[in-house]
């Protein structure tokens, strides 16, 4: 047994301490020692990754193990991880862990609300542990499934409707990426579902034809881009997000949206470098759209999840416009990107959702004077803000210019202008920060409703330090993350090497 | 000079300390902590400067930077010769501006203590100020042009904080946000110049003379992505029409304006310049002369307001920022860098700099000196003022002293500087040595209205029935008395050309006193006009002026409506019109058509449900039907 089925054999038993656990202490006490073991886990995970890196071992994944699955189509149950995956491994058992005590008083229905929720983190954890193609997609579907009843059930405003388009867009987008798996499946000889072995031909793999690539390639762009949320497939987010509980909003926009980024990075550029060449400039413009209209959307909204959740579109579209730019650097960027836009966006989310429980309302008209009331709370506030906008010494500095560095070393014109072009949104990003900033927090309270409230609890406190702390760590001292997922990134990005696409009428 | 870390280290420790334990401190503990690290690293500044200066210099007599004395790879770009590495570099420039900053830095937090004394979030000044010092050291030793745009973000952060440090005042937070906006919009041009420097000339060093291959290979790219580095310092220095946060900025507490917005952070732009200087001389002169010109419109632009605004902290700024223009002609004047008083092309250079040292002493004693008055007759405005000069001697005296420096009479430190940049502004071209003169001669004007404004003229005798002003207490006078003795001392003391010049030569100051002779004249009869005009307890004159040319007044007062026009452009054109229909668009368009798909499957689901009736019948005839038009094909 490969130490890696760790990161789907906890939660599974988390699952199973859940279903016996008696009363509200049991099931806590479930969750505490369960995420922190995740959350050791990965930690001791990262370390030992390094120390064998540094010690010379370059296979391109590391800690393999396969077992057939299912023999006729050639399933295997086959884990491996990089660098880009031990990343995410540790963003998702921060958030699973500071989750966990960000819903500490959610009541009620509290069992089952974190067995639903345990369920997502298996399939989050599942997938960034797989390296074959049909396991991904389904620890894919098994993080989707649950997030319908936990927005449905646990949700506020228009729960019903966003927890059913939230579903059903991203069960679309999984339509188009089942189609695509099998079209890969297939294109590369019918033999096998690992990752690895299709790209680089071995197993019984041979090249995918051209055609083929530029059948497929959209596809499972587009189906992992829904979860990524590129325009115009991200209008879900907005609704899901505003709607779901605070916990799921942070799982949701912390991990889920970066299997989103990870699988067109993984799947639809990894195995099929032609067609990433040739049509990759297509999907550069919409997520170069992503970046600036998420930003100018967020400007005028009223409610704070909504101001985030465009946010998220345009930082998310950093992610893929990152990776689309078919650079080291630039993909490095976009993975430290996922990091910094997981840990702070779940701050966000995290802090929203603690307003909301106090101040029951979201609306930005109706909010104001909170650092008077709400000290702790709206401070982190503003360095979740300041994180954002990428503040140096915080995540967020670190991966936009990681990003806009690599991007720029791009010999053509085209994709200097979209880079420059994605450059303004650091203002507009400035500009609904700093907007909500001041209309939430500076002032004086008027509402004698909100005079009364209290500061944040030790549970809250606990998982907004945790957040803090990590968006602090990446960006003050960025180095070893950068190697290790650079380390990562560089054999994926060789392999699909730079082709001038025939198709472009901007080169 | 391995010590020189702890500049940076000391004041981001006491930050941390103060932010995140602050609440547990005393306001005395917390003001004691901040000021003694800063104490520290004044000391350790001068420590430096003496070895840097001390050092021996080459055999043409040129002082050498050091390599730098710390400097690592804080993050790769895996690209050749791209990397963001972390120093410090040390220079004569740098290290003059390590001297000009914790000096100042230090002044004011003295002069907090009693300024502040007993305010809410006491401890959180304090963290706020350490920040912003150690962001703006961090910003001069800088090695590289990136971990110059880091501190650069981290000062326009702190300066964000500081305005905004009253924030339950709506001036206060509109303040801070305009000022972090406009300087971030600038910056968004400074991160592009930064890309395209990078790109063309493979690196991101300072190391000019070491990378000389790449900056060849950059073409007519270097010039542009300079041009752009410009914008971004035009943005932080306050060049018009970037200027229109700084006046706002005014909002935060004084001693605050003191630091950042008159003495350290708004010359970074100037520092910028200077610091990327041996580039633009050598690849990019004729760019350079638009610095030259933006420079000599923002001082005159500024210089103009700065004759009409009543409120005292204002015309400082506007004052602040036709001075710190003053440095940019100095700059953009330049057209060669050797030096020698042969060639006068490089002079500009020195005077700048020269300029900048002696400004942000007198600049923040003229804000640290109207922060004594603010906090004595509490208002910032010149018609509650008037006739203070016998309950604030020490506060009279030195804002004197200041006065005079800043309107070039000798023998205070501005007339020096000053001098400097008007024999440069003259070598370059008569028509801008001429202009130059005519601004500096509106600088006496201004500066000697406020003058008397403040101290002469009527008192207020209602508002001084309920409260009479006193002198500031020893904590706030002692920096203003240290202040004033730089300012008298500095301008002929020092002899600041063997220190910093173009080349790192040693450059004899010479006082050309044909220029010089113009520049005292001009200012004695500037001086001698605001006697004239604002020295009486009643101003017939000025109000007549006001009331005959009341639609110029009006205009300048309203500081030429540039604040409407970006009024109009932030929230009329953008939010407006792109913003709002964007949002829309999202909602209604790209949101409806998915809304409308899933509309459309269960119309089309309840449309044919009907198929499905249960009637034995009905699925009878339709079997038939069915049959019926396969064998029809099938005969066909």
């Amino acid at each position: 047994m490969n130490f890696l089925s760790l990161f789907v054999l906890i939660p599974l038993l988390m699952l199973l301490g859940l279903w016996l656990a008696r009363g509200l202490k049991g099931v806590r006490t479930v969750m505490v020692i369960g995420s922190s073991a995740l959350l050791l886990l990965a930690a001791w995970l990262t370390v030992t990754f390094l120390s064998d890196r540094a010690a010379g071992l370059d296979a391109e994944m590391l800690y393999t193990a396969s077992f057939t699955w299912f023999e006729p189509l050639h399933i295997k149950y086959s884990v491996g991880v990089d660098g880009i995956s031990v990343a995410m491994l540790l963003l998702s058992s921060i958030i699973v862990f500071t989750g966990t005590f960000a819903s500490w008083q959610l009541k009620p229905l509290t069992k089952e609300y974190f067995l639903w929720f345990t369920l997502l983190s298996l399939g989050v954890f599942g997938f960034f542990i797989s390296v074959d193609m049909f396991m991904m997609f389904m620890f894919y579907e098994i993080a989707l499934i649950p997030m319908y009843l936990l927005i449905g059930v646990w949700g506020s405003g228009k729960k019903e409707y966003a927890a059913m388009k939230l579903t059903l867009m991203l069960m679309g987008g999984s339509a188009f990426l089942m189609c695509g798996i099998f079209g890969i499946f297939y294109g590369a000889g019918g033999q096998t579902m690992n990752v690895v072995d299709i790209a680089n031909h071995t197993g019984g793999a041979h090249p995918i034809d051209f055609a083929q690539q530029c059948i497929w390639f959209p596809l499972t762009f587009i189906g992992f881009g829904v979860l990524g949320a590129l325009f115009p497939f991200h209008t879900w987010s907005p609704d899901g997000h505003a709607s779901a509980p605070t916990a799921v909003s942070m799982l949701h926009a912390g991990v889920l949206m970066k299997l989103g980024g990870y699988g067109c990075f993984r799947i639809a550029m990894y195995l099929m470098p032609e067609a990433t060449n040739e049509l990759g400039w297509i999907f550069l413009i919409l997520t170069g759209i992503s970046v600036v209209y998420g930003a100018f959307s967020a400007c005028v909204q009223t409610d704070l999840k909504y101001i985030n959740a465009y946010s998220s579109v345009s930082h998310c579209g950093l992610v893929l416009f990152a990776i689309l730019m078919v650079n080291q650097t630039a993909a490095t960027g976009a993975v430290l990107q996922m990091l910094s836009h997981g840990l702070m966006t779940a701050l966000f989310f995290a802090l929203i959702g603690m307003i909301y429980g106090r101040t029951h309302t979201r609306d930005i008209r109706e909010l104001n004077g909170l650092m008077r009331i709400m000290p702790f709370l709206s401070v982190c506030y503003v360095i979740a803000g300041l994180a954002n906008l990428g503040l140096p010494g915080l995540s967020g500095f670190v991966a936009e210019m990681t990003i806009f560095v690599g991007s720029f070393q791009n010999a053509d014109t085209f994709h200097r202008v979209l880079t420059i072009a994605a450059c303004t949104s650091i203002v507009i990003t400035a500009v609904y920060i700093l907007r909500l900033v001041g209309k939430i927090l500076y002032g004086t309270c008027t509402n004698e409703h909100h005079l009364k409230l209290t500061d944040a609890t030790w549970d809250e406190r606990l998982s907004v330090i945790c957040l803090i702390v990590a968006v602090a760590g990446l960006g003050l001292a960025p180095l070893w993350v950068s190697n290790m997922v650079s380390g990562g990134v560089a054999p994926i990005i060789e392999h699909i090497g730079h082709g001038v696409s025939s198709c472009n009428p901007f080169i | 000079m391995e010590y020189t870390i702890l500049i940076l280290l000391l004041p981001f420790l006491s930050f941390l300390l103060l932010g995140i334990a602050g609440k547990w401190f005393s306001h005395r503990a917390a003001g004691l902590i901040g000021t003694c690290c800063l104490a520290v690293v004044t000391i350790l500044s001068y420590m430096t400067a003496y070895d840097f200066f001390t050092m021996p210099r080459t055999a043409e007599g040129v002082i050498e930077a050091m390599p730098p004395v710390v400097n690592f790879t804080w993050l790769p770009f895996f690209a050749e010769g791209l990397k963001f590495e972390m120093g410090i570099l040390l220079d004569p420039i740098s290290v003059m501006m390590l001297i000009v900053i914790s000096t100042v830095s230090f002044m004011v937090h003295i002069y907090s203590f009693g300024y502040m004394h007993g305010e809410r979030g006491f401890q959180r000044y304090y963290a706020f100020l350490s920040l912003f010092t150690m962001s703006m050291l961090g910003l001069v030793v800088a090695t590289n042009i990136f971990q110059m745009y880091l501190f650069w973000e981290l000062v326009g952060v702190s300066s964000y904080l500081l305005i905004g440090f009253y924030y339950t005042s709506p001036a206060a937070i509109a303040a801070s946000k305009k000022a972090f906006i406009v300087t971030r919009f600038a910056d968004m041009f400074f991160l592009i110049g930064i890309l395209i420097y990078g790109y063309y000339c493979g690196t991101f060093s300072f190391d000019f003379a070491g990378e000389a291959r790449g900056f060849a290979a950059g073409g007519f790219m270097l010039p542009t992505a300079l041009l752009l580095m410009f914008i971004g310092g035009a943005g932080k220095s306050a060049m018009f029409p970037l200027h229109i946060w700084l006046p706002d900025a005014m909002e935060g507490p004084t001693p605050v304006s003191a630091l950042i917005h008159a003495a350290t952070m708004v010359v970074a732009g100037v520092f910028q310049i200077a610091r990327l200087f041996p580039l633009w001389i050598q690849y990019a002169p004729d760019t350079l002369h638009i610095v030259a010109w933006v420079g000599a419109f923002t001082a005159f632009y500024a210089a103009s307001v700065a004759c009409v605004q009543s409120d005292i902290k204002r015309v400082l700024a506007f004052s602040t920022i036709s001075q710190i223009a003053f440095m940019m002609v100095a700059l953009g004047v330049c057209t060669e860098i050797t030096t020698g008083h042969e060639h006068p092309g490089s002079l500009g250079y020195m005077a700048s700099m020269f300029h900048l040292f002696t400004h942000a002493m007198f600049k923040a004693l003229l804000f640290l000196g109207a922060g004594c008055i603010i906090h004595a007759v509490h208002s910032n405005e010149m018609s509650a003022m008037g006739g203070l000069r016998k309950y604030m001697p020490i506060t009279h005296i030195t804002f004197l002293i200041a006065c005079l420096a800043i309107s070039g009479i000798p023998p205070f430190s501005g007339f020096f500087s000053k001098d400097e940049i008007l024999t440069a502004c003259f070598a370059y071209s008569p028509a801008m040595g001429w202009i130059m003169t005519a601004i500096a001669g509106m600088t006496a004007f201004y500066m000697f209205r406020l003058y008397y404004g403040i101290f002469w003229g009527t008192e207020n005798k209602q508002l001084h029935a309920e409260h009479t002003p006193h002198e500031a207490p020893l904590t706030m006078t002692v920096p203003l008395m240290v202040l004033a003795l730089i300012t008298i001392f500095c301008g002929w003391a020092l002899n600041f050309g063997s220190y910093v010049s173009a080349d790192g030569r040693d450059y004899q100051i010479h006082l050309d006193w044909s220029v010089a002779g113009t520049s005292i004249v001009v200012a004695i009869v500037a001086i001698a006009l605001a006697t004239f005009i604002y020295a009486r307890d009643k101003q017939p004159v000025a109000d007549k002026l006001a009331s005959q040319f009341s639609s110029l007044h009006k205009w300048a007062y309203h500081r030429f409506y540039m604040d409407e026009v970006y009024q109009f452009i932030t929230h009329r054109i953008i939010f407006a019109h792109i913003s709002k229909p964007i949002a829309w668009f999202d909602r209604h368009v790209v949101d409806g058509f998915f809304n409308f798909l899933a509309w459309g499957t269960n119309a089309l689901g309840f449309e044919i449900r009907g198929l499905q009736s249960g009637s034995v019948q009905k699925y009878a005839f339709v079997f038939l039907l069915g049959a019926l038009l396969l064998l029809f094909i099938m005969i066909i």
